[in-house]
């Protein structure tokens, strides 16, 4: 379990790194406590996997990728692995999970591509779609429309 | 217009961001420009809000719990279903797809029952079901990858 500094710690993050000349001073003042500290333990987070990248984080969208599908496919329990792997060999694909299929959702294995435009992430669903073990599995692409809301988590319970 | 230096920032900072006292001016030392040139390159991208913050990826459930969350709602109620779900704290990300299945979201809670908690109350105050589709495994979890920036204006 997180103590009360490092909760405190991820709200601060989850808010943005501050764009100041010394960002880790900054919220060492707001927290109490040393920029050393904070920096440790910001290493620490990373060593615990607790943070699994640190850096900027853009918005796809306003770069100029807007086609942003989600993949879903209906994959038996024991070729899952093996088919999560054959995703992962493209470029485009950017996350990949296995998730519960429930009786009106049955699809179990999600994968993002994110692209400048819808015809080019099409393309690249083709090329995934190419491979013959893939296409004996049911399979739905699911292309966003409207963002209504991307931000960073908000942590609850924790004092900030 | 972007300037190559935002370019640079945008894609080569995605990953281990320094963790030095003073961040920026390494950046800055790395390409040739000044620390005040970084730092103001980075204001302007964020507040063109080509960037949604420089910050942390944090796997799912590492921290309290979450879920991806899915509703089916008519296209008429789609609006006023995705703001009451916006007015959540619990919410981050929300996102109407192409599909029956149409408002897509993620709830993120401090425990299994907070997090029942909201999406109970998502269903009482919206009128609709809630699917839920947590984590089982994640193969592979990083939202950075190359940006072609030629053209952005």
């Amino acid at each position: 379990m997180l103590d009360n500094l490092n909760q405190q710690l991820l709200v601060q993050l989850a808010k943005g790194l501050p764009i100041c000349s010394r960002p880790y001073l900054e919220i060492g003042e707001r927290l109490g406590v040393s920029e050393t500290e904070i920096i440790e333990r910001l290493k620490q987070f990373q060593t615990s996997g607790i943070i699994k990248r640190f850096g900027v984080i853009v918005k796809h969208a306003a770069l100029g990728y807007r086609a942003n599908a989600m993949c879903v496919w209906q994959v038996p329990e024991t070729e899952i692995d093996e088919i999560a792997e054959y995703l992962l060999e493209f470029s485009f694909v950017t996350l990949c999970y296995q998730r519960p299929a429930l009786p009106e959702w049955n699809y179990n294995l999600y994968c993002m591509i994110h692209g400048k435009d819808r015809n080019t992430v099409l393309t690249q669903i083709a090329q995934i779609n190419s491979h013959p073990q893939i296409q004996t599995f049911t399979h739905q692409v699911l292309f966003s429309r409207r963002c209504f809301k991307q931000r960073g988590a908000v942590y609850h319970g924790f004092s900030s | 217009m972007l300037t190559d230096l935002q370019k640079e920032l945008l894609n080569n900072f995605q990953h281990d961001f320094p963790l030095s006292p003073t961040p920026y001016a390494d950046i800055a030392a790395q390409l040739n420009v000044t620390e005040n040139d970084v730092l103001q390159a980075f204001q302007d991208i964020n507040e063109k809000k080509f960037i949604s913050r420089i910050g942390a990826i944090i796997p799912p459930n590492q921290i309290g719990v979450s879920t991806l969350a899915a509703i089916s709602v008519p296209e008429t109620e789609l609006e006023r279903v995705a703001s009451q779900i916006n007015d959540f704290s619990e919410v981050n990300h929300n996102y109407e797809r192409e599909n029956v299945l149409n408002l897509w979201f993620v709830v993120i809670a401090n425990d299994a029952a907070h997090l029942d908690d909201v999406i109970r109350t998502i269903e009482l105050e919206t009128g609709y079901n809630v699917l839920r589709f947590p984590l089982e495994k994640a193969f592979f979890i990083d939202l950075s990858f190359r940006l072609d920036l030629a053209n952005v204006g």
